[in-house]
């Protein structure tokens, strides 16, 4: 009934193809449209943040208005979750919301490539971040860092029960904090595709189906609204779970 | 036919895995609900606790997540 449907293919968006190869003592480490998009992010948060810091001045100007709320938020996150000793990860945790926060927002531009919605992107962020905590957390705690599958307080028959989740726990967050960002990007844009790709179809389709091809248009313009809170929600999240797992390396014995 | 009843089959099976999704909306919607209620009661104290409403919702929300993936799995990788 509905084989006149010819909706173009939602997953095609995600393709990966290369700009101009570079081939490094045999790894094919070709420039991608992945890596184009990933270093406009890059020079996007660059130019933003690099033009206030060259002219800054006791009144703000509207750049650096936005700038000192960016920090702000920032601080303010860490300190909330890590106390005033996580600020020391302040340029990390900073630089990993915008620079997500960046790839997101420049994905939701139609024709660009979203960066985030790719595993192996967000995988390698998370083991950034989960590599930090435990480095971090062995070289200033030692092995007191292990305490952290231990949490004081419980009757001790519970630990025979509980370092086991703890630790299976500890080992799902690399993960969970990968896939959270990656499922949520890819699921929003598949979304994205398939309603404006609707919308194409049916319109083409005949006169009797323009009423169906303009609330599939209107849930598209409404998913679109959607996704632009996705995309500042999630490089949130996967910022204050990395001050979560920072306070942890921080002080692993009262949780 | 056997080839259609198997892929057939594997598309049953990541419909029922996407079933997972259900906890998860009841996890994330308890979760705003409960923030929301205990907001109202006391105002001046709920800007404190967006940090933890969204830590909570992201820790319940990986766990749906995670039964998109294997749905993914089930569609593309098996």
């Amino acid at each position: 009934m509905f084989a006149f449907l010819q909706v173009a293919d939602p997953i095609e968006q995600f393709e990966v193809k290369k700009v101009f190869d570079l081939p490094v003592a045999g790894y094919d480490l070709s420039f991608t449209n992945a890596s184009a998009f990933m270093l406009l992010g890059v020079i996007f948060v660059i130019a933003l943040f690099g033009y206030t810091a060259t002219r800054t001045s006791l009144v703000p100007t509207r750049i650096q208005s936005i700038d000192e709320l960016g920090f702000e938020f920032v601080a303010d996150m860490i300190r909330g979750v890590a106390g005033e000793e996580g600020l020391r990860f302040f340029p990390f945790v900073f630089t990993l919301f915008f620079f997500i926060l960046a790839a997101n927002i420049i994905g939701m531009v139609p024709y660009n490539f979203t960066t985030t919605s790719h595993v192996i992107v967000t995988g390698a962020l998370s083991l950034l971040v989960i590599g930090i905590v435990i480095i971090y957390g062995l070289f200033k705690n030692g092995l007191t860092f292990f305490r952290l599958f231990a949490p004081p307080g419980a009757p001790w028959p519970i630990y025979i029960i509980l370092i086991p989740i703890e630790v299976i726990s500890f080992l799902a967050r690399p993960l969970t904090l990968a896939l959270r960002l990656f499922a949520n990007m890819l699921a929003g844009h598949i979304m994205l595709k398939l309603f404006a790709g609707f919308a194409v179809a049916l319109l083409s389709a005949g006169a009797v189906y323009i009423p169906l091809a303009l609330l599939s248009f209107g849930m598209g313009v409404a998913l679109n609204a959607l996704e632009f809170l996705v995309a500042f929600l999630q490089a949130y999240v996967f910022a204050i779970l990395t001050c979560v797992y920072l306070n942890d390396a921080l002080h692993p014995v009262h949780h | 036919m056997e080839g259609d009843i198997t892929l057939g089959l594997k598309y049953v099976g990541a419909g029922l895995a996407t079933l997972g999704m259900i906890g998860a909306a009841i996890g994330v919607g308890n979760i705003f609900g409960s923030f929301l209620d205990a907001a109202m009661r006391n105002p001046s104290a709920a800007p404190q606790q967006t940090g933890n409403l969204f830590i909570g919702m992201a820790l319940s929300e990986a766990l749906g997540i995670l039964a998109f993936l294997v749905s993914i799995l089930i569609l593309f990788v098996v």
